[in-house]
């Protein structure tokens, strides 16, 4: 969804909406943190050594050229990686201050406080309300079946999605509009009340109307939740972000404040990416 | 040059012009092939179905005669049947019982039927021409006669009117299986029997009844007209559900270790390799392995459905797991991201997600790959089910022969004038089962296909 960027001149061509508002949000607390992170698949590295602080409460965008390594970092910080054979993460995760990589780290406690959106919307192939209870109920967060309810209308209303659903909660999940699905899906992540949200570029096959909504939804999460998320639009990472950060082939090339990244990037490549002489 | 650009267009134009003649031909020719094989493949298997149909529908009625058979108490002489008296022990009793009815087993029933057929001729027959009487009625119905006795004991002295298979050699020969205008020394019966059949065919002693023998009976040697597939059906029967019991289970767990959680590694790929290989393997090398093993160093009952069971599900291993490998594969990994990213673990992902969606394949995959088995023949001559069974098996372990062995069996049979109808009955009751087998495999695809 990079075609609205249109190669500019030499100034800067984005515009930053409420950047500075944005900033003033972030917390200096650091919620999760990487130390020298690298990541091969079999013999080759997609990621060469990334230090990067992620802090409570804030919108960190991972913005970049396609294969500069903003997706598999990404999956690194709920270990969704380990699904794939080929791949080796080395260096240093945390949350919380605690490794998430360590060998008695159970890996599905923490998916359970770092939750995953998916670029394409992914519904199970049932209920909407049984997609919001999968979750709970796996994790046993709900005793009884009206706590169950509570937590799928909290979270659909999080998502900004009860008022659409509510009367269809036995409709397949399936059936619903691309940006609905989304945000079913985003509702799916919130039920399990997680600390961290990452997601990998959520608007990308949503049209510009239901794009708004996620971002106005992002927004609204981001009161309680830290999201950390990877776009192709930068357009998407000025509205939303406190933070932006840069990749380019598998380096972090930079991380400041979106305002910064944006009207005074530090390094050329930077420069270079979001004026739109690459990527 | 001196084309204008008008004059170029045009020569582009008229050069695919051309080509596209070429390419439209090219296009029907294909076309026509490709319908001229499904319709050579159609022909064929409708031949096939018609000339299976056309030879066994007729199998299933049979030459019967419906005879009044006098109870004679002079040639039944018997004591009254046992019973038990106060004081006597059960093994007393049973010893009692037993010599009854060894007596009952000794009266000379055929002498009964041979009066019966007297009366129902209405004509003395010389004791020279008994061999032509006897050849009407099939040999083992003289001892339907006395299990119907030994059933009911209160027979002695009546009328009884009974229903008996007229000889295999008659029904070919009341039916026209048989040419009859050949001479007397090759004909199977003699001129006499076939004189009394035709008459009695046209009386309506003998009528063409539905044989439910067919189906209730065991293979017979000695009384070709008794013959069934009762025997053959419970062998497959048996075979089928240890097949089912035992490679459906094991298939589907192994296929789901595979795919969803062995390391792929050199390990893993010689795994694969192997499966497939085995999928390939020549099923008459399963009954050599069945044999060796299973007969040899286990110790396992010759011909027994357990043993027959156990080399098709080693052959239907295969195709089990491969089917539901594929079956696995087909499902998009976004349902199982899904449920990883909000914290199932890999068991939980599988089994509550994948699982479900892939049912309806793994479904379809097994009952195919049982359909499959069902239908083997080759690795079961090789483990002694290809012996002749009088009885029907009990239990998975008793002698028994299986459905297609039985065709096999049938159509080696030197009377083929009356077996060639009952081998192609047989196939259709094979066939039948099949189709069952493959409706159920469709039907539960519908009925567990998700829709996305």
């Amino acid at each position: 969804m990079n075609t609205s960027v249109q190669p500019a001149s030499t100034a800067p061509a984005i515009n930053v909406g409420g950047g500075e508002t944005r900033t003033s949000k972030a917390k200096e607390k650091v919620k999760m943190s990487a130390e020298a992170v690298k990541v091969f698949y079999g013999n080759t590295q997609a990621i060469n050594g990334i230090d990067l602080e992620i802090f409570e409460n804030e919108v960190l965008a991972f913005i970049g050229p396609s294969g500069c390594g903003k997706s598999t970092f990404l999956r690194c910080l709920n270990r969704m990686n380990d699904t794939i054979d080929i791949c080796r993460v080395e260096g240093r995760i945390t949350l919380d201050q605690q490794d998430i990589y360590a060998a008695e780290r159970d890996v599905v406690l923490l998916r359970a406080q770092v939750g995953i959106v998916f670029q394409k919307p992914n519904p199970f192939p049932k209920s909407i309300y049984e997609n919001i209870a999968y979750g709970p109920r796996l994790h046993g967060l709900a005793k009884r079946k009206a706590e169950l309810d509570d937590i799928v209308e909290s979270s659909l209303r999080r998502a900004g999605l009860w008022d659409e659903v509510k009367d269809r909660l036995d409709q397949p999940g399936t059936g619903l509009s691309g940006g609905q699905q989304q945000r079913l899906c985003i509702a799916r992540t919130v039920a399990v009340s997680p600390d961290v949200i990452l997601m990998d570029e959520p608007c990308s096959a949503l049209d510009p109307i239901a794009t708004a909504k996620v971002e106005q939804l992002i927004d609204e999460l981001s009161e309680s939740y830290t999201i950390v998320m990877v776009t192709h639009n930068m357009q998407q990472a000025a509205r939303v972000a406190d933070r932006t950060a840069f990749f380019h082939l598998g380096d972090l090339v930079e991380v400041d404040t979106t305002d910064q990244i944006f009207t005074n990037p530090q390094d050329q490549r930077t420069h270079d990416y979001i004026t739109g002489r690459f990527g | 040059m001196s084309m204008t650009i008008e004059q170029r267009r045009q020569h582009r134009l008229s050069t695919i012009e051309k080509s596209l003649a070429r390419r439209h031909s090219k296009e029907k020719r294909f076309r026509f092939m490709g319908l001229a094989a499904i319709v050579t493949g159609m022909t064929l298997v409708a031949i096939l179905f018609a000339s299976i149909l056309m030879r066994g529908v007729p199998a299933f009625w049979q030459a019967t005669f419906t005879l009044e058979v006098y109870m004679d108490p002079e040639v039944i002489q018997l004591d009254a049947r046992p019973v038990r008296q106060s004081g006597e022990s059960q093994a007393d009793f049973e010893t009692r019982l037993q010599s009854w009815q060894t007596q009952v087993g000794l009266v000379n029933w055929q002498s009964l039927l041979d009066s019966a057929l007297e009366h129902a001729l209405g004509e003395e027959v010389e004791s020279r021409q008994l061999r032509d009487l006897r050849a009407l009625i099939a040999s083992n119905e003289r001892f339907a006669l006395r299990d119907r006795f030994l059933a009911d004991p209160n027979l002695l002295g009546q009328r009884v009117e009974t229903k008996l298979l007229a000889d295999a050699n008659v029904d070919v020969w009341l039916k026209g299986n048989i040419d009859r205008n050949l001479p007397d020394a090759r004909q199977q019966l003699s001129p006499q029997t076939r004189a009394w059949a035709d008459r009695l065919y046209a009386e309506g002693v003998i009528q063409n009844a539905f044989s439910t023998s067919l189906f209730l009976n065991s293979d017979s040697r000695s009384s070709a007209a008794s013959a069934g597939l009762a025997g053959a059906f419970m062998g497959s029967l048996f075979m089928m559900l240890i097949v089912i019991l035992l490679s459906v289970p094991l298939g589907v767990a192994s296929a789901i270790y595979l795919e969803e959680f062995a390391p792929k590694n050199r390990i893993t790929d010689l795994i694969e390799i192997n499966i497939n290989n085995l999928a390939a393997v020549p099923s008459i090398v399963f009954g050599l392995l069945g044999a060796s093993i299973f007969i040899g160093y286990l110790g396992l009952p010759i011909s027994a459905p357990l043993v027959g069971g156990l080399v098709l599900t080693l052959m239907t291993l295969p195709t089990i797991i491969i089917a539901t490998r594929a079956s696995l594969r087909s499902i998009p990994p976004s349902v199982r991201q899904a449920a990883l990213g909000i914290g199932a673990s890999r068991v939980q992902t599988v089994f509550h997600h994948v699982l479900p969606l892939a049912l309806p394949g793994i479904l379809t995959g097994s009952i195919l790959g049982v359909a499959q088995a069902l239908g083997e023949t080759a690795p079961l001559l090789l483990i002694g089910m290809n012996a002749f069974v009088a009885n029907v098996p009990g239990t998975p372990l008793d002698q028994s022969t299986a459905l297609p062995v039985q065709i096999y069996l049938w159509q080696g049979n030197e009377l083929r004038n009356f077996f060639e109808a009952r081998t192609s009955a047989a196939i259709i009751v094979l066939l039948a089962l099949m189709l069952s087998l493959n409706a159920l495999a469709i039907w539960l695809r519908k009925k567990f296909e998700t829709r996305w």
